[in-house]
């Protein structure tokens, strides 16, 4: 996994301990963000987490509670939704059902109060960019969803927003057509220079779409970061959890030196030595996180003292590229390892009720407090 | 003021205050109020003047102070008068009676709708609602020819020799509980059918599967599940036809009225201004309940709707 | 023991039948020579002779243009606060009092007629008497009280279109600039047009057809085509009441009829060209 280079421009966004209150409950809570010109951030997080009642402060359908909401440096507190120098694209896609595509993408420049000729050259150069010329007479139920979800994209970057508001941008497409369309979507950002802030709860499509990932939890940002940042290097036991699977096993800190440490967790027998510092009280309860495929199995005990356990195999599933075992350890706890199918069948591999060691490199686990 | 100043003004929190005044100021006036001025009224006392009734606050004699007369006399004289009570509890015993035959005839139909073929389904619903849009008053108005003692009724029941005499069908509670369930039977099907056409026909798929057989599929599954439909189907009968004036008008006994003539004949034939409107009041608060229980139905539709 | 198939259609060409036989049969005797309704006078039947009596019957014309000018102002009254009052109650999202407009909506679609015919009449009495106005009763008052009764069923009738509809499609509009009188006049208003049509001729079939409410409200000089119906028919049948029933059932049946061919036709365009769509994939 690489990280896209990241233009570092000045910032653009700026969100400052904005709180969105619905009654008694908290949809938005203190939150702060500063979102760079030109940058594809992500909002990841499950439903109910408060990321789209973000995105909709920011296009100025809410009113947060608390704080402010500056872009490119002016306070949009006053400033209505149809004022603000942002457009999004909705969930739905919300394309007006009575307007042909071309009276779609039109609707926002007509707004603008720009001449005819320029509205009409204008759509039919978006139009062309997302590849709908030929459909531009058609109306919305006439279109195929991925087709839509262009209109929806042409409509909302005609306007030549600095700043575009996505809301599960590819939620509504099928698992190929999605792969293809995060590409396009990269492409046309990259081309048209727009800030994206993109709402997802999508794990995967946030790690390719972003240049960085903000993971939100009831309401709070609970790690800002690139995506390998949020996926090597956690720092929360929810973020672990929540992007891709993840061993986690509880101990206490035995070894603490500026440059290794050692952890005793009790439902491994091996110790688990970490090849770089943290900072933690001695003796302190900590959380170790160890992703499946970083672990790798064996028939032979390997010949080291740390990092190694021993189990047997009660599932595997085969899923193609991949395939995951679950293996009981002898003090009863399951771990997911997932091995990359690099041959075909061969009998050579490790199968049902087989006893395994499981072993894993000191960079592998990440000590998460508790 | 600029056009542009009222646009603004529209725009703005203000102008949301306006949209919103709008209609809650006309149903206000013209629907709240009207009921307190009945709720007044039936607290005063006939008076032979123009209007007929007393004020509830007058000037006494020596000028010098307001009197506030609260006479509850015109609510004792609808308990004290058997007549009254009979009248109401007949209103609620046609009002029911033609409740459940509207069931009746209306269920089956409703579900043969929701389950036939969806080409079909529109002609059929198409069938149902017509009528509707022809004269109430006329449709009532047929069955006076239909049922008089020398009517088509008749006529055929004679020809067909399942009678020697002419039956006597008008002017009885059968006729109007025939006059109600022909005028309000869209009523009860089109909740029924709205209702049936939403189930998930999988149920019974499954309801089948394991091991159930039509009828009990029916009872367990189906019926079940439409008792939000039914609810909704009685009350838009139920209501209305308590408080029904024109069916029984034509179609009744002279010797027992229902509430809704009674109420009319009080206030036109004796002028008697404050007992119609405490007829009025009895029959509202009566129906309170099952007005309360159809809004809340009503507007579960409406955000179901929203999906 | 029947088949369910079976049931189902005896249900269905019973109740249909209930229907409409009693239509059927004030069709067939307004064609009767006969003034006694229930007999059939074949020799001299069909005749017209009841239409040429009804069209020359002045006080049922006039009775009839009343009635069409009121049912007019009613239904276009109606449709704009009734579209007025859907639009707050299904998108202006939670207001204080918002319940008891949700309320007073729906309300009068069940309130027995009586009542609100009583609570109009003295409503107009006592304000007559307060400020002077209304003076007399008539057309005013008659078009007042039924714009109440009304504009519940438009209320209805826009708020479930409105409710079947995302908000965000006037979010995108807001979103692409649109201030807010735009969009309702750009967005909203092309949407719920269905709505509002249907509102129109339902509250003006209402309109048309209501006789409790306007015998309150009406003064000695107004009648409504309803409140004439009604008066003749109380002293028992009248042939000519047959052949305004079947001129009425006709011009129905052939609005409802060529309305729904329509509709259909739309509908079925729209569902190949979406099928159309599909195909092409995309």
């Amino acid at each position: 996994m690489s990280d896209r280079t990241i233009d570092r421009g000045a910032e653009y966004v700026r969100i400052e301990a904005v709180t969105k209150r619905f009654g008694d409950f908290v949809a938005v809570d203190q939150v702060s963000l500063s979102i760079k010109r030109g940058e594809i951030f992500c909002l990841l997080g499950g439903s109910g987490c408060g990321k789209t009642t973000l995105l909709r402060m920011l296009a100025g359908f809410e009113t947060p509670s608390a704080g402010r909401i500056l872009i490119d440096g002016q306070d949009m507190a006053a400033i209505p939704p149809y004022e603000r120098p942002v457009n999004m694209m909705f969930q739905s896609y919300a394309l007006f059902p009575h307007m042909t595509v071309a009276r779609n993408v039109a609707f926002g420049l007509e707004q603008e109060g720009l001449a005819k000729a320029d509205i009409e050259r204008r759509v039919q150069e978006m139009l062309e960019i997302v590849q709908l010329r030929d459909y531009a007479q058609r109306k919305p139920h006439q279109l195929s969803g991925g087709q839509r979800q262009r209109v929806a994209l042409a409509r909302a970057l005609v306007k030549r927003p600095k700043l575009l508001l996505l809301d599960e941008p590819l939620g509504a497409l099928d698992k190929k057509l999605r792969e293809q369309t995060q590409f396009e979507l990269i492409n046309l950002q990259e081309k048209l220079g727009v800030t994206f802030i993109v709402v997802t709860h999508d794990q995967e499509e946030a790690m390719t779409l972003a240049t960085r990932i903000g993971v939100m939890n009831k309401g709070q940002i609970v790690q800002v970061g690139t995506p390998t940042e949020i996926y090597e290097f956690p720092n929360s036991r929810f973020v672990a959890d929540f992007i891709g699977s993840v061993n986690i096993f509880e101990g206490s800190l035995v070894e603490d030196e500026p440059d290794h440490v050692r952890i005793r967790c009790e439902e491994l027998d091996a110790p688990v030595f970490v090849s770089h510092g943290i900072s933690a009280a001695p003796e302190a309860r900590v959380v170790v996180a160890i992703r499946p495929e970083k672990i790798g199995m064996s028939r032979d005990r390997p010949t080291v003292t740390d990092n190694v356990a021993h189990g047997v195999v009660k599932e595997i599933a085969y899923m193609g590229d991949i395939s995951v075992y679950l293996v009981r350890l002898d003090g009863g706890r399951m771990v997911r390892v997932t091995i990359p199918n690099t041959e075909r069948q061969t009998d050579e591999r490790i199968v049902w009720d087989e006893s395994v060691y499981l072993s894993w490199q000191p960079a592998a686990p990440v000590v998460l407090s508790t | 003021m600029t056009l542009a100043r009222l646009k603004e003004i529209l725009a703005g929190e203000y102008g949301r205050r306006v949209v919103i005044g709008v209609p809650y100021a006309w149903l206000l006036a013209f629907f709240v109020v009207p009921f307190l001025i009945v709720f007044k009224i039936s607290f005063s006392e006939v008076r032979f003047s123009m209007p007929p009734y007393a004020p509830l606050f007058e000037l006494t004699e020596d000028g010098a102070h307001w009197r506030a007369i609260f006479n509850l006399g015109n609510y004792h004289y609808l308990i004290a008068d058997s007549l009254y009570i009979a009248t109401f509890a007949y209103s609620i015993k046609v009002a029911a009676v033609s409740t459940l035959i509207c069931l009746a005839i209306g269920y089956p139909m409703a579900y043969a709708i929701a389950r036939a073929r969806e080409s079909t389904r529109n002609l059929l619903l198409m069938l149902i609602v017509l009528p509707f849009w022809t004269s109430f008053l006329l449709r009532v108005y047929a069955w006076v020819g239909l049922l008089q003692n020398d009517g088509v009724v008749n006529n055929v029941l004679l020809a067909v020799g399942l009678i020697d005499q002419p039956l006597t069908l008008l002017y009885t509670d059968f006729a109007v509980y025939v006059g109600i369930v022909y005028s309000y039977l869209p009523f009860m099907i089109l909740p029924l059918y709205s209702n049936l056409e939403k189930h998930d026909l999988t149920l019974l798929e499954a309801a089948a599967d394991l091991g159930a057989r039509p009828m009990t599929a029916f009872l367990r599954i189906t019926l079940p599940l439409s008792i939000p439909g039914i609810v909704a189907g009685c009350l838009l009968v139920f209501i209305p036809a308590v408080g029904e004036y024109v069916i029984p008008s034509l179609l009744g006994r002279s010797d027992q009225l229902m509430i809704g003539r009674v109420l009319s004949d009080e206030f036109f034939a004796n002028r008697d201004w404050p007992v119609a409107s405490a007829v009025a009041i009895v029959l509202l608060v009566g129906l309170l309940l099952p007005i309360l229980v159809f809004q809340r139905y009503q507007n579960r539709e409406i955000e179901a709707a929203r999906r | 023991m029947m088949s369910r198939g079976r049931f189902r259609k005896t249900a269905l060409v019973v109740g249909l039948s209930f229907l409409y036989l009693p239509i059927l049969s004030m069709i067939v005797f307004s064609f009767n020579n006969s003034r006694l309704v229930t007999v059939w006078d074949a020799a001299h039947s069909p005749t017209l002779k009841w239409y040429s009596a009804l069209l020359s019957n002045g006080h049922i014309l006039d009775a009839a243009w009343l009635s069409i000018r009121i049912a007019a102002v009613t239904a276009t009254l109606s449709v704009v606060l009734g579209t007025v009052a859907g639009l707050v109650l299904a998108r202006f999202g939670p207001f204080r009092g918002r319940a008891l407009l949700a309320g007073l909506t729906t309300a009068p679609l069940v309130m027995p007629e009586v009542i609100t015919g009583l609570s109009m009449l003295l409503l107009f009495v006592a304000l007559e008497h307060a400020i002077g106005w209304p003076d007399g009763r008539g057309f005013v008052t008659i078009t007042i009280a039924h714009v109440t009764f009304c504009l519940s069923y438009v209320t209805v009738v826009v708020q479930s279109r409105l409710a079947g509809f995302d908000d965000s499609l006037e979010e995108a509009a807001l979103d692409l600039g649109a201030r807010p009188a735009r969009v309702f006049f750009s967005i909203t208003l092309p949407l719920i047009l269905p709505a509002i049509i249907s509102g129109w001729l339902l509250a003006f079939t209402l309109s048309w057809d209501d006789v409790v409410i306007s015998q309150f409200v009406a003064g000695p000089s107004a009648s409504t085509l309803p409140m004439v119906i009604f008066s003749k028919v109380r002293l028992g049948v009248s042939p000519d009441v047959n052949a305004l029933a079947s001129i009425m059932v006709a011009v129905v049946a052939l609005c409802v009829v060529c309305s729904t061919l329509w509709m259909r036709r739309l509908e079925r365009r729209r569902q190949l060209e979406e099928q159309m769509a599909r195909a092409a994939g995309g």
